[in-house]
């Protein structure tokens, strides 16, 4: 088993190089630089020329890419031209906005997906079976961003239930019970949104499992063996339908990075989604590489996560 | 005292496609005898599993109608909890495919021990004495049913066993509780015939020394000659001959038993052509609900032969046979 960990894990050290490289070349590509969104229009071209021999912009792509990841591997990863301050700081100010949202997320996605997921594979082609599917489709079709909006609309405005932005409550000291009151309260609608569209796939995914495996020949021994029904759903149907969720744990990382960064900017939460959105806007970018980089070293993670995961719950992958 | 085991009477299983119910298993009536092997052979489609899953009450979407008396017990008629402390108890069964039959997730020595604990008598001692007890059990069964180092086997994942140590760990959990009635659905068909042979000799032990009933679903006639005491013949769902072993051997009667044995290889002649069974088995929806089911595979028979509503026949004494239209069946020359 550690073996197998360890060579996943040097396994990811190439990926990350290159996942590095692919992220400056894609961010040196896009049109503009730091300096055409920050200057006023008037300032003369050629001091803007100089700015830039100066600050190496001029340099070939390898030699900027050389200067950039040896900071960025000693967590310098430059200054935000916007904020005035080191990126790192930056999101080390929204990081954890963003965790709990997907954190909170994760959770309210399987608290959604397991029972409904059963209840539809255990029952299905019943009326139950046909709403919860019914709703995972409509789930599939419906865009996120236009549904947080919906939500948004519902329960913070006309309803004001939840509040509409923020990630907790102006003047409240932290690490008092009511600021963390405060944050919950702020993290419930954006993470009940995204996982009331995000749990679908989970739905179907364990709705489907559960079909498959509860004709299989071991579940008829089990009856066979006189196991009662609920015996036979507990000991052997769930048991073997939640694997392929669990293992798909690690991924559904990566699902929620997409999802965070729409989320938040609609629900105006200050997390890294909404300051990745932000900075593309205006072109900071070194907030973006440097987002775009740990994103992608989530994602890695994740998978990688799935993989462990799988090698403990399932038998025959596990190795000796 | 009655002798029989278990006496079906008049059972019909349909199954529903596209809004029509088919009868897979159709009005059929059959008894087993304690400490006799009872053998149905047929081809693919012809009802022989169907039949077990219903005696076991395994069908989640079919329609059962007619009685199964276990012991006089009608298990057609028991609620879920009822069967529940039958099956895997005094009644249980052995599956066809080992490869898929044992939960991939679990350790042999646990799917062992879950059948003894769902019919272990609630009295027994503390929880941790019989759980030593159940392990003690399992690692018995193991060695039981002939598997080297059944200690090791015990704590093995059912894919790091080959596919003939997995039948036994399946016979293993079907004979655990010392059934009654055991029903072996082609236990041999998805193994070498070296381990076909030894998993026979298993089974046929087993019936030694327990004194069961056992019912062997096979295609395979060979089996048949080794195994059974008596043999029933089944043909798109019905019986069409019955038998025992010897009688069925020497004086087979029904054209579709005759084609069966004729199509077996022989070594003595050497270079014959194999006889054929023309046509195939009609599918389920597309049987002949009248008349004699088997007429479309010998269409050189004069219609006429055949009876309208077709009956097993009493020919001599145990020996049934279905249509009369045995009595001027011939081969077709080649």
């Amino acid at each position: 088993m550690w073996k197998t960990i360890l060579r996943r894990l040097l396994i990811m050290i190439p990926q990350i190089i290159l996942l590095s490289v692919l992220v400056f070349i894609l961010a040196k590509s896009l049109p503009g630089d730091a300096l055409t969104g920050m200057l006023d229009p008037s300032v003369d071209p050629s001091m803007l020329q100089e700015q830039r021999e100066k600050l190496g912009l001029n340099n070939p792509w390898h030699i900027q890419y050389w200067d950039w990841i040896t900071k960025a591997v000693q967590g310098d990863f430059g200054q935000s031209f916007r904020f005035k301050m080191p990126v790192m700081d930056l999101i080390g100010q929204r990081i954890n906005n963003t965790i709990w949202l997907s954190l909170v997320t994760l959770v309210l996605t399987y608290l959604i997906a397991i029972p409904l997921g059963i209840i539809s594979g255990r029952y299905h082609d019943t009326w139950g079976d046909r709403i919860i599917t019914g709703y995972t489709y409509l789930g599939f079709a419906a865009p996120l961003f236009i549904f947080a909006l919906l939500m948004l609309w519902i329960f913070g405005f006309h309803f004001q239930m939840f509040p509409t932005g923020g990630s907790v409550a102006p003047g409240l000291a932290p690490g008092t019970f009511d600021y963390m009151v405060s944050k919950i309260y702020h993290l419930l609608l954006p993470a009940l949104s995204m996982a009331l569209i995000t749990t679908v796939s989970t739905v179907q995914y364990l709705r489907s499992e559960i079909i498959d495996i509860k004709q299989k020949d071991f579940v008829l021994l089990a009856r066979a063996k006189g196991a009662s029904e609920s015996r036979v759903y507990t000991h052997h149907i769930l048991r073997n339908s939640l694997l392929p969720i669990a293992a798909f744990f690690g991924f559904e990382i990566t699902g929620l990075i997409g999802g965070t960064v729409f989320i938040e900017y609609i629900f105006s939460y200050p997390g890294m989604g909404q300051l990745f959105l932000n900075s593309i806007l205006i072109r900071d970018f070194s907030v973006v590489t440097a987002l775009v980089l740990l994103y992608g070293i989530a994602s890695i993670l994740g998978s990688l996560i799935s993989d462990i995961i799988l090698g403990i719950v399932d038998p025959r992958i596990r190795i000796k | 005292m009655n002798d029989d085991l278990l006496s079906i009477k008049n059972l019909s299983t349909s199954f529903r496609i596209s809004d029509q119910w088919y009868a897979a298993v159709d009005n059929l009536s059959l008894t087993v005898k304690r400490n006799e092997i009872l053998a149905i052979v047929g081809e693919s489609g012809s009802g022989k599993s169907a039949l077990a899953f219903s005696i076991m009450g395994l069908h989640t979407r079919a329609r059962m109608e007619g009685e199964i008396y276990y012991q006089g017990q009608n298990l057609a008629a028991m609620s879920p909890a009822e069967l529940d402390r039958l099956r895997g108890n005094e009644i249980s069964m052995i599956f066809q495919d080992p490869l898929s039959a044992l939960n991939p997730l679990m350790i042999i020595g646990e799917q062992i021990e879950e059948v003894l604990l769902l019919h272990e008598s609630k009295q027994t001692a503390s929880p941790k004495k019989s759980r030593k007890h159940r392990k003690e059990q399992a690692i018995e069964l193991l060695q039981k049913v002939g598997i080297p180092r059944p200690e090791h086997a015990y704590g093995q994942y059912p894919h790091e066993l080959s596919g003939g140590m997995r039948q036994r760990v399946v016979i293993a959990i079907a004979i655990a509780n010392q059934p009654k009635l055991l029903i072996a659905d082609e236990p041999t068909t998805a193994l070498d015939v070296t381990i076909q042979l030894q998993i026979l000799e298993l089974i046929r032990r087993l019936k030694e020394d327990m004194a069961a009933g056992i019912i062997l679903i096979t295609h395979d006639l060979g089996v048949v000659a080794e195994m059974a005491d008596r043999v029933a013949v089944m043909y798109a769902g019905q019986i069409v001959e019955i038998a025992s072993i010897y009688t069925l051997m020497k004086n087979a009667k029904h054209p579709y038993t005759r084609s069966l044995m004729s199509s077996l290889p022989t070594v003595n002649d050497e270079g014959a052509k194999l006889h054929v069974i023309h046509g195939v088995v009609p599918s389920l929806k597309h049987l002949p609900r009248q008349g004699c089911r088997f007429r479309s595979r010998i269409p050189w028979i004069d219609e006429s032969k055949h009876e309208a509503d077709p009956q097993l026949h009493e020919v001599e004494p145990g020996h049934y046979v279905r249509c009369t239209c045995y009595k001027d069946f011939h081969f077709l020359d080649y």
